[in-house]
């Protein structure tokens, strides 16, 4: 599999470390709203198809960045940078 | 249908073969159960087993997308043990390795458990600490375990490097005699058999495609081989746990499916006795009884249902068995396959009743699905025939994430990759 | 002259003769052959044994899909075994042995598994073996009994336990075309999309390009199509932008058009150069890939179709025509289709003898018939082989007229006496690779053959692969699929002519003759038609359920020529079409592939080793060394008759005396810089860093967000926006990582940058009370007295002229500093900080003194934050901010987290005298052999020069309450048991007076 890293281009999935669901949103900070935080650290959506996840480039640039990957044959739809601020607004 | 023994075998021998029957029926689904298992695994079977045999509930179907057995139960390691260090692992796992120890004859199937051994190999002496506190909670929990000197390891393995050059030196090893390997297909094959000729129907290129319900209740399924109406709908589908369950409108669900690549050798004469595993990353290995090395190693580390992996973890894990064994770099890979993990959020299996009304699940499994079959099924049809957990699954429900009763044996947390 | 050598053809090298042994016999051979062909020319018919009846066998292929002709390569001092004749180059000092057999090869005791015939049938191990239900036999005992005999008998070659002493290598390759296969469609379409201008890599697993030209006899372009073929490489290889692999099976297509491929750079030389790679692992990335992986000729399944002589048709016309071989002196061929024709044509030319022809169609065409003329014999058209004669070799045939269209034998049957039979079943073209990357084979009934699928990733395909068969069409298909490979459209350009066949190689739909007696469809495995019908009969008609219940398929060879017929024969059975049994999904590799290969760089290197500017320091004063992660980090220093126990003592006693001295630079080191940065450490610390004055250290926790303890380290402010953050050793990446995760998902609007400084900072930290009179006579430009350097402040000097950053900080509970600089001035500082303690006769500690130190002091490390802890659990509450929220504040409270019940951290004591140990267990009951229910166990443990005594921490439920009462340390796998004091974990100095003195 390889990933085109926004910062470095395409690069071998060897170089990438995986961080999981792109998809959840973290309670604010002070929440004690347990439910909410249990959503979040346990459920996920683990779909077959379409998944939104983060990936960091740990070998190479270290930016986190949000993929779109089909988990049925692993083609890579879209990638940009998670930090919105660096990709003109328009991701993440 | 005739008993399977060597006197059937010299009977029919003698007839040219030609009286077996088909090992199952391949009946037509009804339009009403006492209990429908949606999965046709080595978990869904030995559960349709254990309702008929144990609790005499044999209006049963079991539902299977493709063929039986065409999940995890036929794409493992094979490996089987009990060689864990939290409790609730120990008593469950335990349970299981007897089942196992009898299931041969329970079954009337030869699944081949052969107890030839795990041995865990250590190569700190803080790894050798974590190792002998596990064996300690295994002794403490009536379950065998020793702990062997690097020297006693090289008489037992011989292959490996037990150099204190190593660039990771064995520091000793721990052993769970007991423990083995069993011949991974015929345990489904065993099961259904079983289960058939107690009553259970088995339905084959079956994929359940919806939920019947009557508000919150679960009533039955809509299927490819339309409608199927049961009492009880019980889900043991591993990777698939999450597709299935958002059938039933659960959007999210502690599992994530990952992908785990599993590779043999070429055959080769007896090479190693026991089943080793390598404490310097994540490594474990047998010899299966054709001759060839089963290995295997860590997940790909990326969500997937794709049942095939990729080339970097090929690397890492053939390196890693080149360090434990360098004989093995002169020897060749066969065969490579992937499986589909349920991975659950602290490494520890759910088995429980709900998350609907009318709803059993059996899910979470990891990488150690295999040798948990013979409880899981036993533990599932209890909860699912008394509506209550037994002992040994008690423990393992859905709500431990909300109560903060994670069963975490590797101490890595909500990452379900890292379990 | 060898007895089956012909006079002269083939593209061996005559003049050069190979001498080789096999079973210890010597024999001769020529260059350019194999070992197959060397054996078959002197007239060695009998090269290896089956797996299960241990039936003589001989070869059957002449490539990569042999299944029968498997042998042991012995080189360099260590065994490989399984390794296909076929696939063995000769080369001189090669030696082999057969396999599977005792005591040899002509006289196998295996061979008795025949007399089992009936009773050894497709999966008879699943109904015996079970033994009795009672008695010592029970339980799995009696099968493991059986097992054992079942072991020995199985297996092929034998493998022994010497290291593998060859190098291995890896190779990335990115280019725009990989052309996998070097035959004529290959050929074609490296030169059309070379001469594009891309790079393209062309990969063949054979020795040498070219494929069916190297031994058709045809013409291409005017010139013998070996000629051609040689012409062509030598062009292609003097392109810039053309890399010709040989010797190079692709036998992985992953994700992303990641194609692997295996090289075996040095097995066909005597000897591999020294320093060489044996082999060499690729990983090519290609935007496009060509597919021209040819054909696989498969068999009809016919009663007695295993003896040695009997082999595929196309194979027998390798051995004649690029070899120089006649596997037998009287060939019968045996067809459903017409390319057998031209063996028979080739043998005939070759001076060999056609004794028949044997056809299961009812008429041939003019073309074969021709062939069939020429080969002096006329076809027996509407006939099959029924049956075999011999034993060791094959000595006759029996044929009966057969009706294609019914299936069924008539008339007499008749024997013909040959010693070769060339068989052929038609052509399956190879689409492993298409499958591999991610769709399902499509079968052609007009064709009898298994067709690739519709791309899913950048591939294009030519030649055979295709199912279209014959030169013409290979040249036009390779180069058409060269230039859609670079995005340009068919040219109208001449091809290379060369004269139209009119063969047809349509097989007839007949894969099977049904008869009595063995037919082999896996000849490996010697899975027999009857087997397929019995898997069938007990309900194992999935081809997954087949292949898994008769293992069919599963040998060395996978299957390539048995796959077919095996699900024709259960399609057959089923009474269905050949797609409805099912297609098998083909998987990596597509042929076997050395493991250390794979390993490549990593085979001997599995991990970097990581090492502090002071290792060599460390390794000259004697130090053990022990594994921590990557790094290695001195166990003890042990004076000469020492044990490390006796050392760690002596270290720690000299710590808490005078002052001692240890290399902690492997710890985590991560820079925090900017605006925000006291802020993000609020937030990932469960206590507060912002209110930390700068030139001041803090010692923080971390949780996860399930609200456990993840890391702890002391984090020093340098400047007002300026941390340096110090972790664990084995969590430096982690916790990098989950900060990096911090900044760019939960909270990108902070403005931090964060580096990791691991490997820039080497430190070392003095420890004991003459720690500061150490510093005194070596530190320069601040000076380090209480008030300059109270307890958790920093300083910056110099110690002879490097710069250091010192920060008063204890993890022994002693006066102590930890020392930084610059990792290049290293072991200047470490050496310069030794000879400042001479006077106090300061004692270099290694990771046991640290662990001694730590434990009589109480502090934890990851044996008690081992991710199942809390900040409670540890007794470190008191960290937990109630002013803010952090990570894992959300859900640190809940029920069973807090839970009375919980192991919590004690210190131990032992009241025997005996040493307690990593991983025992405490109990309440004094029962060595019924030790009951543990309580907690103990996490780490010492001898204490301080106490005099064996203590240790532990996790014991109730932790506190405990305190006080005795309870006893069960060791059951270090046999050790005894009583137990459990005690406050603070054993030395609570109050830590000594380290802020």
């Amino acid at each position: 599999m390889l990933i085109d890293c926004p910062h470095c281009g395409a690069r071998d999935l060897s170089e990438f470390s995986y961080q999981g669901d792109a998809t959840r949103t973290r309670p604010d900070p002070a929440s004690t709203d347990t439910k909410a935080w249990i959503d979040y650290v346990y459920n996920r959506p683990n779909p077959a198809g379409k998944h939104r996840e983060y990936w960091q480039h740990a070998g190479g640039c270290r930016a986190h960045l949000v993929i779109e990957r089909d988990t049925l044959n692993h083609e890579i739809r879209s990638v940009a940078l998670a930090r919105r601020d660096y990709n003109g607004g328009d991701a993440a | 249908m005739a008993e399977y023994s060597a006197f059937s075998l010299l009977k029919n021998a003698f007839s040219g073969n030609r009286d077996w029957k088909p090992a199952w029926r391949k009946p037509d689904p009804k339009p009403n159960y006492d209990v429908i298992v949606i999965g046709g695994g080595g978990h869904g079977l030995a559960t349709a087993y254990y309702l008929a045999a144990e609790h005499g509930i044999t209006n049963v179907a079991v539902l299977e997308r493709g063929w039986l057995g065409s999940g995890n139960i036929g794409r493992n390691t094979t490996i089987v043990r009990s060689n864990y260090l939290l409790p609730e692992s120990v008593r469950f796992y335990e349970h299981s390795m007897k089942l196992w120890e009898n299931l041969s004859h329970e079954l009337n199937y030869n699944v081949m458990f052969s107890q030839r051994g795990v041995l865990n190999l250590a190569h700190s002496p803080g790894q050798a600490d974590a190792f002998i506190r596990r064996g300690n909670a295994m002794r403490h929990g009536g379950v065998d375990a020793e702990w062997l000197t690097p020297c006693e390891i090289g008489r037992k393995v011989p292959g490996l490097d037990i150099s204190g050059s190593a660039r990771f030196p064995i520091t000793g090893g721990l052993l769970q005699p007991r423990a083995g390997t069993a011949r991974h297909d015929a345990v489904a094959w065993g099961y259904a058999r079983a289960a058939d000729r107690r009553g259970v129907d088995l339905i084959e290129n079956c994929e359940v495609t919806g939920f019947l319900r009557d508000g919150d209740k679960i009533t039955g399924v809509s299927t490819t081989r339309g409608d199927i109406r049961a009492k009880k709908v019980a889900l043991a589908v591993a990777g698939s746990t999450s597709r299935v369950l958002e059938r039933a409108g659960i959007d999210t669900f502690p599992i994530e499916s990952h992908v785990l690549q599993a590779f043999v050798s070429e055959a080769l004469k007896p090479f190693v006795d026991c089943v080793v595993t390598f404490g310097a990353g994540h490594l474990y290995m047998s010899q299966s009884d054709k001759g060839g090395l089963v290995f295997g190693g860590s997940l790909d580390f990326y969500n997937s249902y794709a049942q095939r992996g990729n080339l970097p973890t090929v690397e890492d894990v053939t390196s890693e068995i080149c360090a434990m064994f360098p004989t093995v770099a002169r020897l060749r890979l066969l065969r490579s396959w992937g499986g589909v993990m349920d991975m659950s959020m602290d490494g520890s299996p759910i088995i429980t009743k709900g998350p609907l009304p009318g709803l059993y699940l059996n899910c979470g499994w990891c990488y150690g699905g295999f040798k948990a079959t013979p409880a899981s099924g036993y533990s599932f049809a209890w909860t699912i025939a008394k509506d209550e957990p037994h002992t040994i699954n008690a423990p393992f429900t859905l709500k431990r994430f909300e109560r903060g009763a994670a069963i975490d044996e590797t101490g890595h947390g909500p990452t379900p990759k890292l379990h | 002259m060898s007895p089956r050598r012909t006079a002269k053809g083939g593209l061996i090298d005559r003049a050069r003769t190979i001498r080789f042994t096999f079973d210890g016999e010597n024999y001769v051979g020529h260059a350019g052959d194999s070992l197959a062909s060397a054996l078959l020319a002197n007239g060695v018919s009998l090269m290896g044994r089956s797996f299960k009846y241990h039936r003589p066998r001989g070869v059957f292929s002449a490539g990569v899909e042999e299944p029968n002709a498997l042998v042991t390569i012995l080189r360099e001092g260590v065994r490989e075994p399984n390794i296909p004749a076929t696939q063995i180059e000769l080369h001189d000092g090669l030696r082999v042995e057969s396999q599977n057999r005792f005591p040899s090869l002509a006289w196998d005791l295996g061979a008795l598994n025949q007399l089992g015939g009936r009773l050894i049938g497709a999966g008879f191990y699943y109904k015996t073996f079970m033994g009795p239900v009672m008695g010592p036999l029970k339980g799995t005992r009696f099968w493991m009994m059986c097992e054992r005999a079942i072991r020995r008998a199985a297996g092929l070659g034998r493998a022994d336990y010497e290291p593998d002493p060859s190098r291995y290598e890896r190779m990335n390759a990115f280019c725009d075309v990989l052309v996998v296969g070097g035959g004529i469609a290959g050929l074609m379409a490296a030169e059309a999309a070379a001469n594009t201008g891309k790079q393209v890599v062309l990969a063949e697993q054979e020795p040498y390009t070219g494929g069916f030209a190297r031994w058709s006899g045809e013409i291409i372009g005017g010139e013998p199509a070996d000629t051609w073929a040689a012409a062509m490489t030598a062009r292609l290889a003097k392109l810039d932008n053309v890399r010709l692999l040989t010797r190079t099976a692709v036998w992985g297509y992953y994700d992303s058009n990641t194609l692997a491929a295996l090289e075996r750079v040095n097995d066909h030389l005597a000897r591999t150069p020294k320093g060489h790679a044996r082999q060499r692992h690729w990983t090519i990335r290609a935007d496009q890939v060509v597919l021209a992986t040819g054909a696989l000729e498969r068999p009809i399944v016919f009663c007695g179709n295993d003896r040695p002589g009997i082999m595929l048709a196309g194979a027998v016309r390798r051995y004649v025509a690029e070899f120089g071989v006649l596997p037998g002196s009287k060939t019968v061929i045996f067809t459903n289709n017409d390319s057998a024709y031209e063996t028979a044509a080739v043998i005939r030319r070759a001076g060999g003898h056609v004794a028949a022809i044997v056809d299961v169609r009812p008429q041939i065409g003019d073309e074969a018939a021709a062939r069939a003329t020429e080969a002096g014999v006329v076809a027996l058209t509407g006939h099959a082989i029924v049956g075999t004669r011999g034993g060791k070799a094959l000595s006759g045939a029996v044929v009966q007229a057969f009706d294609a269209a019914t299936g069924s034998l008539s008339g007499e049957a008749r024997p013909i006496d040959c010693d070769s039979i060339a068989v052929s079943g038609g052509w399956q073209p190879l689409i492993h690779l298409a499958s591999q990357a991610g769709a399902k084979p499509v079968w052609r009934a007009e064709k009898q053959a298994f067709l690739p699928p519709e791309p899913t990733q950048r591939w294009v395909g030519a030649g055979a692969f295709l199912g279209t068969f014959g030169t013409r069409q290979a040249l036009s298909s390779g180069r058409d699929a060269g230039l859609k490979s670079v995005g340009k459209r068919s040219s109208r350009a001449k091809l290379p002519e060369t004269p139209a066949t009119e063969l047809d190689l349509t097989p007839a739909p007949v894969l099977e003759i049904r008869g009595k007696g063995k037919a082999f469809v896996d000849l490996q495995h010697d899975v027999t038609a009857d087997d397929v019908r019995l898997a069938h009969r007990e309900g194992f008609v999935s081809v997954e359920h087949l292949k898994r219940y008769t293992t069919l398929g599963m040998a060395t060879d996978q299957g390539k020529t048995s796959n077919v017929p095996g699900l024709a024969i259960m399609a057959d059975a089923r009474g269905i079409a050949i797609p409805e049994a099912g297609t098998t999904r083909f998987r990596p590799p597509f042929s076997p592939v050395a493991i250390g290969a794979l390993a490549a760089e990593r085979y001997g290197e599995l991990k970097p080793e990581r090492f502090t500017p002071m290792h060599d320091w460390h390794s000259e004063r004697g130090a053990e060394m022990t594994p921590a992660g990557l790094w290695h980090r001195p166990l003890a220093y042990a004076n000469a008759g020492e044990t490390v126990d006796q050392a760690y003592i002596r270290e720690t006693a000299a710590v808490r005396r005078s002052v001692g001295i240890v290399d902690v630079s492997t710890l985590g080191k991560i820079a925090v810089k900017g605006p925000d940065a006291a802020g993000l450490l609020d937030r990932v610390y469960t206590n507060t860093f912002s209110t930390l004055k700068v030139g001041k250290a803090r010692y923080g926790l971390m949780l996860r967000e399930d609200g456990l303890a993840f890391d702890d380290g002391t984090t020093w402010r340098l400047g007002e926006t300026d941390f340096l953050m110090t972790t664990t050793t084995a969590n430096a990446g982690p916790v990098m990582q989950h900060l990096e995760y911090c900044l760019d998902v939960l909270w990108p609007d902070l403005r931090v940058h964060l580096t990791s400084v691991t490997d820039q900072w080497a430190g070392a930290a003095i420890a004991g009370p003459k720690a500061r009179a150490v510093l005194e006579r070596c530190v320069s430009g601040t000076g380090v007295d209480n008030g300059t350097l109270p307890f958790m402040g920093i300083v910056h000097g110099e110690i002879d002229g490097a710069p250091v950053m010192i920060c008063r900080l204890s993890f022994s509970g002693e006066l102590a500093y930890e020392v930084y600089c610059g990792a290049g001035h290293g072991l200047h500082v470490w050496e310069a900080l030794i000879e400042a303690g001479e006077p106090f006769a300061m004692t270099p500690y290694g990771m046991e003194a640290l662990g001694a130190l730590r434990i009589e002091k109480g502090h934890v490390t990851g044996a008690e934050i081992d991710g199942r802890t809390t900040a409670r659990d540890l007794y470190l509450d008191w960290m937990l901010s109630k002013k803010k929220p952090f990570i894992g504040s959300g859900l640190m409270d809940r029920p069973a987290l807090i839970d009375k019940n919980r192991a919590r951290l004690v210190g131990v004591v032992s009241l025997d005298g005996q040493r307690l140990g990593g991983g025992a267990h405490l109990v309440e009951r004094g029962n060595r052999d019924e030790p009951g229910e543990s309580i907690g166990h103990v996490t780490a443990y010492c001898y204490s020069p301080a106490l005099e005594k064996y203590i240790g921490l532990a996790l014991v439920k109730g932790g506190k309450t405990r305190h006080g009462t005795r309870a006893f340390q069960s060791d059951p796998l270090r046999k050790r048991f005894g009583q137990v004091e459990i005690v406050s974990h603070h054993f030395f100095d609570p109050n830590g007076e000594r380290m802020h003195g």
